[in-house]
């Protein structure tokens, strides 16, 4: 390996900056260039799930079996579900980690370079296992993205051997990344940036970590019980052996549960950022944010039965599990109040970032409020399997986690490229997603309401009119997406020059450097002086 | 944290070719993995897969050694401060900490096992509906020798867990003697770490030597256990429920132990070759930690699989 | 332009919001209260949480819309400097906590109440299969004549793949619904013969999965007879859409004479079972079942879809020896889709599914098999 790099923090001239050709993306090991590769990696996931998610819309559109058999259909919807939640989501969440936090703890790159490069390239590699296996005999995964035994072992087709172990190597893929966030996090920090300092992005990605380091195994060892029972005999999840098919269910809720947290938790960090940037403020309560979020990360480990209320637990266990899951609203609340408090006597101008922090805030309220619903247990018994739950997890997801992601990818655009957006554009991104997914999402409550279930390629009549709705909303917002294309691929090429700053009330270390921001930085520890409280 | 000198030199290799090809590695194993199961369970010829899986196996496999040989060219060559190695510190302890999170969840598997789902086939407890509609022949009990339905599960044909507590029953029985041999290997690598720490490089070889021959014997008892449950006690991965979970822990615990074994030969290799210093042997620690983790969960597999 | 297509939508869906629930059934808004204690209780916990959450929203967006009006910078707004209150953090945990607290009471009253099934007086044993409903009532003498049945979609498939319209009930109607009385404490033991189903009528407020394995209890005192209608409510495969479940609820009287209607039936296959059954029959009952039971699988033209499901023309256990195709019918092929319908259908049913396969799409073996000896390999193969 390159031994020049040794002194390389002693003398600018000669530093290398990054490879020429398609080797600089195969074999890199800076956090920069990983991080742009998991954006781009994700970008094309989400299209990808999106479109899957637009064949299920299509036959939704009317009553009747149009276009797909159902059969296909279920793929659709595991793979929908699956590609959205391991490729979508979680990846560009990563992709922001590895570009802003060396930035913002005044780091020269992440602690475990080698290793970053391996977390990524994992990735297209498990995607491709996984996604092959629409192609192949018997047809890919047809048991939702929670498949449940044992539709998933003794009934699954022969595609399922290959899906386990696509999760294996993905699971492998999210644990080393999580290790490197941790130990950059914990061993990198510039001199003065103690923890307390941290931006909340940062806290929110420590402790993503953490939950990731403790549920994804879980999940591995879960998919490794089901490859036993399909292929060696074992009864885990079959009473006729002495197993049981709701052991399944508690394992990978024990997982399921903290990861829906992880696909949120950084977006708390994100619009934590963003706010305080464009209210010309400081964030209101910080210390309550760090508790609020550990608060939030602890209670995800003892509420997962709550999407298992139908299973017949026992009335204790159904109880604890009620409650505890009503709990996560009051640190949650905690978070929602601090932002509104953020902006509260502000002065506030509503660029693109801005804006889809708003709407973030608003429509994950709602989709909080739905989960509080869902939480009651007797009333669950009405909602579960509807599409009042299909409602609940795309407003704190899609109006959620991915307008979080694209308020991140406006605000720091300027920092990547070096050039300011196109901000008609970007608004007008904006405004048609942001109609967009409210048609699209919220005629699923009164669907799920009225009694539709979910996962179903046809319905009965009367469910018609919203689903007529929901799929024009589907196609407008999915369409709308090529719009941030189109502002990231301008961008990329060429505007107005950004200045280092950016934003005029942004705070932070990564606004200390140029924008584009050098290929390395904080090679030599940032002046302490800079490190200011957020 | 991190002190100012520390900081300027934290060693970032411009570029690296393994992961890259570890991944294609990695891929082709698990694609040839998943054939060859397909294929077995098809009764199909398992020649193509089982190239495939090698293939991708010794590619991995090379990449990874080449992988920590650089690591440890490039610690030697004192590119890693002691900022770096720290990295390496925290990297190893959240890796093992996923490792804990694994097992846990095959002993939250045994537990619910135990404590709910078997009780509850058997009619007893809040949910014994189940076992009295269901099935009326059913009792509950563990070792489970007497399944649901023993005409798609094979009975075995007693369990193996502890019979007696009596000192006679323990002498003869090898999952004691098990714990006796992977409990010593722990105490005999920390004589490894303080001969190291002591640089007496001789004892540090002796020590290193009697451990690694201990995991092997373990591993040994550990397969004429296999040999034992299979053959005479009838207890198989598909004889249900107890089985099941029996060859899922001791399992994986035997996975792990062969890989530790694995790793600590490695180590004592290197410290034939003197890689290590008193104060620079982190590589040796990650291995240590490592085998302690496995005798730990060795020691919570004895207690809830063989002894209660 | 956009803005006022924002406008133009709030206030569709502000119309939309106040339309009273049940006015339209194709706008339906809201959960029905259901015709059960349960389901009403259900339903005014339902709203009581709903409209906390209404009341939380309009004061915490209330705050920040008034912000977003007032605190903009373009309106020459001076950015405060305040940045913490452990006073109001204080506040604003505690009274959520409250009302949560507030809402947890009833919520634990209903599902205490809920989880009541002592006492019951009919027993009903509800077992999902992919993809019907086997219904079994459970008698207190053990020698009266077994009631039980299987209730399968009645949507015809023309109707599914839209060349013909649609009926009223499409996809919520069956061949045999669940019958029980009104105003009597009815038991439900749910589980399942393959693969995870759930039970779920909307108006009596169950939904619970049915577990191969495993017994989930349920009751309903349903207070008004009548036609209610749900469907399967977990993943189950293909079918998971097409498994509705229809329940009949009758006054109690009514309910004794169709029970005792039901007996009498039983007690006629046992005796037909024992006579002939011609070509003939066969073949058109035959037709009749294929219909029902198996297009879904194996095509209306016999074709299948290979590989997954093959094709019943020229199939060696179709056109080999009776005794594997009736294997087939009766036991199933263990681990794959083909369910096993010696449980399913009845002796003359089988008889004639049996035959019928043998003899359609151009299977022309000619042979036949009666109902007598299809019970005989029922009774002696297991
Ligand atoms: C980002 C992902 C995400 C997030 C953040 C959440 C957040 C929450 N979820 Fe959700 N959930 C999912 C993703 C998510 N969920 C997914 C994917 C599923 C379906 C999985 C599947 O089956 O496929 C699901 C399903 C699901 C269920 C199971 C439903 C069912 O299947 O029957 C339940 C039940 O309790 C639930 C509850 C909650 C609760 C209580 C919260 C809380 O964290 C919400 C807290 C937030 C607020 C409450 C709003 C802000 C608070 C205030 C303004 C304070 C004042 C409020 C009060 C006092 C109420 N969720
Ligand atoms: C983060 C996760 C995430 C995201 C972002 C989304 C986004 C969307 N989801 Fe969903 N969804 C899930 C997670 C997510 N989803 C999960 C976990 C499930 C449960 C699965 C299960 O039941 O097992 C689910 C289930 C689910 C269902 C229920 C299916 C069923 O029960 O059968 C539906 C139905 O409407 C749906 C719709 C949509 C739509 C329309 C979008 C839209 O927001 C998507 C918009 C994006 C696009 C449309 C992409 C744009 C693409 C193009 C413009 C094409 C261009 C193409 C190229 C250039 C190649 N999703
Ligand atoms: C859920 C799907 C499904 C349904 C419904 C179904 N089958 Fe099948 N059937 C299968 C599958 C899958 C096989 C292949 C089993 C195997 O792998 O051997 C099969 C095999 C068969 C075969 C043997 C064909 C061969 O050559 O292997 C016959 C005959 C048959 N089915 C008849 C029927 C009849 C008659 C019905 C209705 C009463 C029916 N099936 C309903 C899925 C189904
Ligand atoms: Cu049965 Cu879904
Ligand atoms: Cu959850």
């Amino acid at each position: 390996m390159s031994s020049a790099a040794i002194d390389h923090a002693h003398d600018h001239d000669h530093h290398h900056g990054p490879a020429k050709g398609i080797t600089r993306w195969l074999f890199t090991t800076n956090h920069k260039d990983i991080g742009t590769l998991y954006l781009w990696f994700s970008f094309a996931m989400f299209l990808l799930g999106g479109t899957f998610a637009l064949v299920i819309r299509a036959e939704l559109f009317q009553p009747g079996l149009q276009f797909v058999d159902p059969n296909f259909f279920n793929q659709m919807t595991t793979m929908h579900g699956l590609v959205m939640v391991f490729g979508a989501v979680m990846p560009a969440f990563v992709g922001l980690a590895n570009w802003m936090i060396p930035l913002m703890i005044g780091a020269p790159d992440m602690a475990l370079p080698r290793m970053n490069n391996w977390s990524f390239w994992i990735l297209p590699f498990a995607f491709l296992l996984m996604v092959s296996t629409l192609f192949m005999e018997g047809g890919g995964p047809n048991f939702g993205w929670t498949f449940y035994a044992p539709l998933s072992t003794t009934y699954a087709p022969d595609s399922v051997t290959y899906f386990i172990f696509a999760v294996h190597i993905m699971g492998a893929s999210s644990i080393m990344g999580a290790i490197n966030v941790i130990a950059t996090i914990l061993n990198m920090r510039a001199p003065g940036m103690t923890l307390m300092k941290m931006p909340l992005f940062v806290w929110t990605w420590l402790i993503t970590a953490y939950l990731l380091i403790a549920v994804m195994p879980v999940l591995a060892g879960v998919v490794t019980m089901m490859l036993f029972d399909i292929h060696f005999g074992t009864s885990f999840f079959n009473a006729a052996g002495g197993g049981d098919p709701v052991l399944f269910q508690h394992l990978f809720w024990f997982f399921g549960h903290p990861e829906v947290y992880i696909m949120i938790l950084p977006a708390f960090g994100i619009v934590s950022a963003i706010i305080p940037t464009f209210a010309r403020k400081r964030l209101f309560g910080y210390d309550s944010m760090v508790y609020a979020t550990a608060s939030i990360a602890f209670l995800s480990f003892i509420v997962w039965a709550h999407h298992m209320f139908t299973v017949g637990m026992p009335l204790a266990g159904q109880l604890f599990f009620m409650y505890a899951t009503m709990l996560i609203a009051v640190p949650t609340g905690v978070k929602v109040f601090n932002w509104v408090a953020t902006m509260f006597r502000g002065a506030m101008t509503f660029e693109t970032p801005m804006l889809f922090a708003i709407a973030f805030v608003v429509l994950f309220t709602i989709g909080g409020f739905t989960g509080v619903m869902l939480a009651i247990t007797p009333a669950d018994f009405q909602y579960h399997d509807t599409y009042f739950v299909v409602a609940h997890f795309h407003y704190v997801l899609v109006p959620g986690a991915v307008f979080s992601l694209m308020a991140a990818a406006y605000y720091w655009l300027p920092k990547w490229t070096g050039y300011m957006y196109d901000e008609t554009l970007g608004k007008l991104h904006f405004w048609m997603s942001f109609v967009g997914v409210n048609l699209l999402f919220f005629p699923q409550h009164f669907l799920g309401l009225a009694g539709m279930p979910r996962r179903i390629p046809d319905y009965a009549l009367q469910f018609a009119n919203f689903n007529w709705i929901s799929s024009v909303g589907a196609f407008l917002f999915g369409f709308s997406q090529l719009i941030l294309l189109l502002v990231v691929i301008k961008c990329i090429r060429g505007g107005k020059k950004a200045t280092a700053q950016v934003w005029e009330g942004a705070q932070g270390l990564e606004w200390t450097v140029p924008s584009p921001a050098p290929y390395h930085t904080f090679e030599t520890p940032p002046d302490p002086s800079l490190i200011k409280a957020q | 944290m991190a002190s100012e000198s520390s900081h300027s030199v934290y060693y970032v290799p411009e570029q690296t070719k393994y992961p890259f090809f570890a991944s294609i590695g990695l891929f082709f194993m698990v694609f040839g993995l998943g054939s060859l199961l397909n294929d077995m369970s098809a009764g199909d010829s398992l020649a193509v897969s089982t190239w495939i899986a090698l293939a991708g196996f010794l590619l991995l496999s090379f990449i990874i050694f080449q992988w920590f040989a650089t690591v440890i060219r490039e610690n030697h060559a004192g590119l890693n401060n002691d900022q770096l190695k720290r990295s390496y510190v925290w990297g190893m302890a959240w890796f093992i900490f996923s490792e804990v999170m694994f097992f846990a969840a095959f002993f939250g598997a045994l537990f619910y096992i135990r404590t709910l789902a078997v009780p509850w086939l058997g009619g007893e407890g809040e949910k014994g509906l189940a076992g009295e509609v269901l099935w009326p022949e059913f009792q509950a009990a563990w070792p489970l020798i007497v399944n649901p339905d023993p005409t798609l599960f094979t009975n075995p044909h007693e369990g193996l867990n502890v019979k007696e507590w009596s000192l006679s029953f323990f002498a003869g029985y090898l999952p004691f003697w098990n714990t006796v041999i992977l409990i010593t290997s722990s105490v005999t690598l920390h004589y490894a770490h303080v001969a190291l720490k002591a640089e007496n490089r001789k004892r540090l070889i002796q020590w290193m030597f009697v451990t690694v021959a201990l995991g092997i014997i373990f591993l040994g008892l550990q397969a004429l256990e296999y040999v034992e449950a299979y053959g005479h006690y009838g207890i198989t991965l598909d004889s249900g429920i107890y089985g099941s979970t029996f060859f899922l822990l001791t399992g994986f615990h035997g996975f792990h132990v062969t890989l530790g074994t694995f790793i600590l030969i490695v180590m004592l290799l290197r410290c034939m070759k003197g890689h290590f210093k008193p104060n620079d042997h982190f590589g040796f620690e990650a291995a240590a930690w490592y085998w302690h983790f496995v005798d730990v969960v060795w020691v919570g597999l004895f207690i809830f699989v063989y002894l209660l | 332009m956009l803005s006022k297509a924002k406008l133009w939508l709030s206030l569709a869906f502000g119309a939309l919001l106040m339309w009273s629930a049940g006015a339209h059934a194709a706008w339906e808004l809201n959960m029905p209260r259901g015709v059960t204690q349960i389901s009403r209780e259900t339903y005014d916990l339902h709203m009581t949480i709903f409209w906390w959450m209404i009341a939380i929203g309009v004061v915490v967006f209330g705050v920040l819309f008034w912000s977003i009006i007032n605190h903009r910078k373009s309106k020459g707004a001076q950015p405060a400097t305040f940045h913490e209150s452990t006073k109001v953090e204080i506040v604003w945990t505690l009274v959520p906590f409250l009302i949560l607290i507030a809402m947890a009471i009833p919520a634990t009253r209903v599902l205490t109440a809920a989880y009541d099934a002592s006492e019951s007086e009919l027993d009903v044993q509800i077992i999902g299969y992919q993809w019907r409903w086997e219904y079994r009532y459970m008698d207190d003498d053990p020698n009266a004549e077994e009631v039980s049945f299987f209730s399968s979609l009645a949507t015809s498939r023309e109707e599914i793949s839209n060349s013909i319209d649609k009926g009223e009930n499409y996809l919520l109607e069956v061949d045999n619904p669940l019958v029980i009385p009104s105003d009597t404490k009815v038991r439900f033991l749910m589980t399942a013969a393959d693969v995870l189903h759930a039970w779920w009528v909307p108006e009596f407020a169950i939904k619970k999965d049915t577990i191969p394995g495993f017994i989930n209890e349920s009751w309903v005192i349903v207070e008004e007879p009548g036609i209610y209608r749900g469907q399967c409510a977990e993943l189950c495969g293909m079918d998971h859409g097409f498994m509705p479940i229809e329940v009949h609820v009758l006054e109690p009287a009514d309910f004794e004479a169709w029970y005792a209607e039901q007996q009498q039936q039983a007690l006629q296959v046992a005796e037909l079972t024992n006579a002939a059954l011609s070509m003939d029959d066969a073949m058109a009952q035959g037709a009749e079942i294929y219909t029902r039971n198996c297009v879904a699988c194996h095509q209306g033209n016999g074709q299948g879809m290979p590989p997954a499901f093959p094709a019943i023309t020229g199939s060696a256990k179709a056109t080999g020896d009776i005794g594997i195709t009736m294997d087939t019918l009766v036991n199933g092929v263990p681990g794959t889709a083909m369910a096993a319908y010696g449980r399913q259908l009845n002796p003359i049913e089988l008889a004639s599914i049996i035959t019928y396969v043998r003899n359609a799409f151009g299977n022309q073996t000619g042979d036949m098999v009666q109902p007598a000896e299809v019970n005989e390999f029922i009774v002696g193969g297991q």
